[in-house]
């Protein structure tokens, strides 16, 4: 079994629409979608929801005034400023860490179970989706990013299938590194910008970093075919390969404003495109 | 006053309206501009600024000193992020994992722990004409990017206007650089995308207590989905800028909307006009 996780240091560069699009060329595979904070794909995927799970983060602080005898220590100690005065710990401000918990000297603070988001098995006609919502304000993205790759994992084996595509969240910070970690190839969606230069460059040193092998596919390419070169340039600098190349096609946004995958109704240099994307994406995962 | 740009999706626009933004604030007062999208910050790249000042960020990590450890184990079991492991002969620190606590030396009975420094990235200072700018850069592997965000904030000048360009998404940085705001401009574009991920915005900004108005970048016209949203919810349109080729080319030189499409600048005057007069607060409910 392989993972192809597609990340993109800047966001907006395509990612999604370009998952949506291999999860209806590839047959046998399992798609995943690690954009916990902000998850889209299933909005391209028309899924039936079949089972939901709570997802737990770190267990927070919680202080019984009755036990309580106003030590002052937990405020003291506490290096993220949550606990208010009147030892009332604000939930967004608690890391978890139980400093407080372990010190306090009459054991009045419990450490509780927080409910950070749900995780979602859907069936789709391209087959099987795993999928999160992240509470809003939480910060526990990588443990949920890892909850969701674990699933896709334990489904993909038990199914059989040959591939798990994950569609990965913007940035280089937590989720972007819990969702590399381990994975086959990396693709990088990246946009002929200065901003995605800049940005590309990064994700490739994070994926360096970790160790993963790399990608790129430019989208985009002709709306700015000078830094399409500067991005081939960078790529090559990299030693990592540039797999596709995709145009400025305004049916992308029609095909994204009616929930569908582009490729089913899209010109005929994006339809190119693409297919000549997962073409060379089958071959680095070697796929039949 | 400080004014958060964020949009939960990525790519929607947070730096052209951010940046068009204080080009036109400028003209008439002063303005700070903080990038707090510190793991990919892109605001230099439209403003370009002539850089004065460059200061590390660190964050507390246990530094351990292996003579006076006796291998307990305390230090491993009250760390709730796993970032300590101790074997028979050995103590090791995941550095990445630690959020500096401070849990593993108060409670080391050995004493074999004091608080050390780590680097997670740089806050860089400079301007660009009448803009003040800073911003953030996470060095390449951390995992935790809110310090840097409070250190890039904690440049923050009372009395002026500062221009916040948030991180995408919802969770713990999009927080981080939007809490305090007295005002949140929500950036979307009107596609499926856009809207789901505007609501869940909208969320964590009224989550935080801070009144939020919404802009719609790249409009082709039928912006319906997105003008129910904000009557449903209460929540000024403030604004809307069409799907422009010349506008895109130009982002993907570094330049600026508003000198793209100078006509673009009186919705931005519009938009400064409507924080002046505290139109937020009424709309804050």
């Amino acid at each position: 079994m392989r993972e192809l996780v597609v990340l993109s240091g800047k966001g907006g560069t395509g990612k999604t629409t370009v998952c949506g699009n291999l999860a209806v060329l590839a047959s046998n595979k399992v798609m995943a979608d690690c954009d916990v904070d902000a998850a889209n794909l299933y909005l391209l995927l028309d899924p039936v929801l079949k089972s939901s799970s709570p997802f737990y983060g770190l267990k927070k602080a919680s202080i019984n005034r009755e036990k309580c005898m106003g030590c002052n220590l937990c405020l003291h100690l506490c290096r993220y400023d949550a606990i208010r005065p009147g030892f009332v710990v604000d939930p967004v401000l608690c890391e978890g860490c139980a400093i407080c918990y372990h010190a306090c000297p009459c054991g009045a603070v419990e450490m509780i179970e927080h409910l950070a988001g749900h995780l979602f098995l859907s069936d789709t006609r391209y087959g099987y989706l795993v999928h999160a919502r992240l509470g809003i304000a939480e910060d526990n993205s990588g443990k949920l990013v890892a909850a969701v790759r674990k699933e896709a994992r334990r489904l993909a084996e038990e199914e059989k299938k040959e591939l798990i595509i994950t569609d990965g969240p913007p940035g280089i910070g937590c989720p972007a590194i819990s969702c590399l970690s381990g994975a086959d190839l990396v693709l990088v969606v990246a946009e002929p910008t200065f901003s995605g230069s800049h940005d590309l460059e990064r994700v490739l040193e994070l994926a360096k970093h970790f160790g993963c092998r790399a990608a790129v596919c430019i989208n985009k390419w002709d709306l700015e075919p000078e830094n399409s070169h500067a991005l081939e340039s960078l790529c090559s600098r990299h030693s990592v390969p540039v797999v596709g190349y995709l145009p400025y096609d305004e049916s992308v946004m029609e095909a994204v404003k009616s929930g569908r995958p582009v490729i089913q109704e899209c010109s005929g240099s994006m339809k190119k495109g693409i297919l000549a994307l997962w073409g060379k994406l089958k071959t680095l995962l070697e796929l039949r | 006053m400080i004014i958060a740009v964020a949009s939960g999706k990525g790519g929607t626009g947070k730096t052209t309206v951010a940046s068009s933004l204080a080009l036109v604030a400028a003209e008439k007062r002063e303005v700070l501009f903080l990038d707090c999208d510190v793991e990919e910050p892109n605001g230099h790249i439209m403003l370009k600024p002539h850089w004065h000042k460059k200061e590390t960020v660190r964050v507390p990590v246990p530094e351990i000193n292996r003579e006076k450890c006796t291998f307990c184990g305390t230090c491993a079991e009250v760390c709730a992020f796993h970032a300590l492991v101790v074997l028979p002969q050995e103590v090791m620190l995941l550095p990445t994992m630690c959020h500096g606590c401070g849990g593993c030396w108060h409670f080391c009975p050995a004493g074999a722990i004091s608080p050390g420094w780590r680097e997670i990235g740089q806050v860089e200072e400079g301007s660009s004409g009448k803009i003040g700018f800073v911003h953030g850069r996470l060095n390449v592997g951390e995992a935790i990017s809110p310090p840097l965000i409070q250190a890039v904030k904690e440049r923050i000048r009372p009395g002026i206007l500062n221009i916040i360009d948030a991180p995408p998404g919802t969770s713990c940085p999009v927080v981080r650089a939007v809490k305090g705001a007295d005002f949140c401009l929500l950036v979307t574009e009107p596609t499926p995308f856009g809207l789901h991920d505007l609501e869940l915005a909208y969320e964590m900004a009224t989550g935080l207590g801070v009144p939020c108005g919404v802009a719609v970048n790249r409009s082709d016209g039928d912006d319906s989905s997105i003008r129910r949203f904000c009557h449903n919810n209460n929540i000024p349109l403030l604004f809307q800028l069409p799907q422009d080729r010349e506008v895109a080319r130009g982002y993907a030189r570094g330049i600026p909307a508003i000198e793209v499409r100078p006509e673009w600048k009186e919705h931005f005057l519009a938009l400064l006009a409507f924080l002046e007069r505290g139109g937020y607060a009424r709309c804050a409910n």
